[in-house]
């Protein structure tokens, strides 16, 4: 792809520690990226090689269609917000914001101390850069605090001007290193928001890591689930949650987890499950097992058994006001069951109470041995009627 | 308020200081039985001596070789250790030997380097054809030549807490000079690490001129303040005064100038210097 930025077979090495295995990624122009993974699985070496700060050992990187690998940062056109926010903590948040534009648009006499502003020329560019910090410093509505230093102000504070530094420069790609990770829950979820803004207002690709699901769900177009340093899916965030393509996947996205059941595939092709009974896919092969694995909202409360209810003991119920996780016992299952009941139900559940568990075939996801998804091969389910906007 | 740490504080602190004071507007001789008041009498006496005055510039002058010095080799030897590649280990030992030694040993073994006919400074001079001197004995070179041995005794100490100060700099910052286009080592240097050594320094520079004030081994043992005065220090005249001529009353004086000096110095550079280190 030719306007964003272009991974090729990426592979890095720390020592024997094999932190990517070949990654290949295409990110239009534009768009908002998310690598999600949890920690330890790559996907900061992958944000660094991309920005220059890694090289890698193999494969190739660009940007806008132009080969960067022998490229500096400095001259990759890419501003990156670190997890520390990386302010100088010696300069005031005027003097972070204008060092991006100082060390690109002077020479290096010119930002040479003291002198260097009078060299010819110099007057005039740094006039410039102050009038660009101003006018970003007041998008970001940090301009009263450009006197400050950052000891001075508070981590939401110091975000916006870690925003702010990156701004300034006006790049072609966006690098996000868990930039809300610091931040108070509260806090979080409204610089969330401003970030899905300044994405929207600028327009420039954004590549944001994060181990946070909940960012990467609401902020991204496409978000690319990592693990053990490979890609496992790159795709919508919607199709991430509900159409995962390996069990990995579907285990990391969502909250609670999703739980997976050991099923084992009938004569006719049905699958038992902990003493249900589900349509599996077609072509399985009789005798092998599968793993089923139903989200914790995939359950109905049953009345009375059938071929797709689970029967379970209540062990713990957590009351969340709008819902309740039930934690049930099942029978032939190692792990708890946890299930997602309305509130008004779950209110009335309690420990050691026998529940009764529906769930929908067309709701459960099917996995293989290697944890590769198996497919159902009739069509989709319709949209379910109560979802349908603007019919 | 009055536990052991204060009563200890009080012991062998406040009490010999209050001492000191007490003995300083005294005409007491070490040893005599009797003393009498004598007021402002011995500090007056101290600024009217040539020879605490020399003394005083004499101190001065060494701390401000010593200091500046040791900052800079001290900064320059940690950042070679530290983007070298193998033997950290070995160097750093290396440089931080002359702080562990002996002064007074070390002393003796630099008299014998410099001796003025068989010293091996001398003879490696001569063997490359360059002038020589008596270091020791020329009013000219005597007080830097103590200078350099002040330098390289307290070298290590500085490069030790600059090494510290080094892996104390968050490894982002220099990411993000990257990013921000640093891409020199020197803009780097100057954007990140000679600010963020910035607390490093100041203490390097108080702990170091706490020490260049205080100079006596050397000079004790090497030259004895001469020739002709030309390295009498502070530390050296009280000395003299008070344990050779026995007139502890104005040696308690001298002290108390010395003692004036080295708090108001170090008020000083912590107030003005700590406003630009600290950044909350």
């Amino acid at each position: 792809m030719s306007g964003g930025v272009s991974v090729k077979d990426v592979e890095k090495r720390f020592g024997d520690a094999v932190v990517l295995r070949g990654v290949s990624l295409d990110i239009a122009e534009g768009e908002f990226l998310t690598l999600l993974g949890p920690s330890g699985c790559g996907k900061s070496t992958l944000l660094r090689v991309v920005a220059g700060l890694e090289t890698q050992d193999a494969g190739a990187v660009s940007i806008r269609g132009r080969s960067v690998d022998a490229l500096p940062p400095k001259q990759r056109d890419v501003a990156m917000v670190f997890q520390s926010y990386a302010l100088y903590p010696h300069l005031t948040v005027a003097q972070n914001l204008t060092v991006p534009l100082r060390m690109r648009r002077l020479s290096r006499a010119q930002r040479f101390p003291v002198v260097g502003r009078h060299f010819p020329g110099a007057r005039s560019k740094i006039d410039a850069i102050e009038r660009d910090v101003h006018r970003v410093a007041r998008a970001l509505e940090i301009d009263h605090l450009l006197d400050r230093k950052p000891g001075q102000l508070s981590g939401g504070q110091r975000q916006r001007v870690a925003v702010g530094r990156a701004v300034v420069r006006e790049p072609a790609v966006f690098l996000m290193d868990e930039p809300l990770s610091n931040l108070d829950a509260k806090l979080r979820v409204s610089m969330r928001a401003e970030i899905k803004e300044l994405h929207r207002r600028l327009g420039v690709t954004f590549i944001y890591v994060t181990h946070d699901q909940a960012e990467a769900m609401t902020l991204s177009d496409r978000v690319a689930v990592m693990l053990d340093g490979e890609l496992l899916q790159v795709a919508k965030p919607i199709s991430i949650y509900n159409d995962p393509e390996d069990r990995r996947v579907a285990e990391f996205v969502g909250s609670p987890k999703i739980n997976l059941l050991e099923g084992r595939v009938g004569e006719r092709g049905e699958v038992e499950v902990a003493g249900a009974v589900f349509d599996g896919p077609a072509g399985l092969e009789p005798g092998s097992k599968v793993s089923v694995g139903l989200r914790p909202e995939a359950f109905d409360l049953a009345e009375r058994s059938g071929p797709g209810v689970l029967a379970g003991t209540v062990r713990l119920v957590e009351h969340m006001g709008a819902d309740a996780f039930a934690h049930l016992d099942v029978p032939g299952m190692e792990k708890l069951l946890i299930a997602r009941l309305p509130g008004r139900c779950g209110a009335l559940a309690s420990d050691g109470d026998l529940l009764r568990l529906g769930s929908n075939a067309d709701d459960a996801l099917f996995f293989d041995q290697s944890g590769a998804r198996i497919r159902m091969t009739r069509s989709p389910a319709a949209t379910p009627a109560q979802c349908v906007v603007n019919a | 308020m009055a536990g052991p740490a204060f009563l200890l504080l009080l012991a062998l602190f406040f009490l010999p200081t209050l001492g000191v004071f007490v003995i300083a507007v005294t005409d007491w001789r070490f040893g005599a039985a009797t003393l009498s008041f004598v007021g402002t009498e011995n500090f007056v006496e101290t600024f009217a001596d040539p020879v605490f005055r020399t003394s005083l510039l004499n101190t001065i002058l060494y701390v401000c070789i010593v200091v500046p010095a040791t900052l800079g080799l001290g900064l320059l030897v940690a950042l070679l250790i530290e983007s070298g590649q193998g033997f950290r280990a070995f160097y750093r030992a290396v440089h931080f030997l002359p702080y562990m030694a002996t002064l007074s040993a070390m002393a003796i073994a630099w008299e014998a380097l410099l001796h003025p006919t068989i010293g091996i400074v001398n003879q490696s001079l001569t063997a490359l054809g360059l002038p020589t001197a008596n270091w020791l004995q020329n009013e000219h070179t005597v007080l830097p030549v103590l200078a350099v041995i002040g330098i390289w005794q307290n070298l290590g100490f500085s490069m030790v807490l600059f090494l510290a100060g080094l892996k104390a700099i968050p490894t982002d910052l220099y990411d993000a000079a990257v990013v921000d286009g640093a891409d020199g080592s020197f803009d780097r240097f100057r954007l990140v690490t000679l600010p963020m050594l910035g607390p490093v320094m100041m203490f390097v520079v108080i702990v170091t001129a706490l020490r260049a004030f205080e100079v006596f081994d050397t000079v004790k043992i090497l030259t004895q303040g001469g020739p002709a005065k030309s390295s009498e220090v502070l530390l050296h005249t009280l000395y003299v005064e008070s344990f050779e001529f026995l007139r502890t009353g104005y040696g308690a004086a001298v002290t108390v100038v010395f003692l004036f000096i080295v708090v108001t110095l170090t008020l000083l550079q912590a107030r003005i210097i700590d406003r630009r280190v600290h950044y909350t």
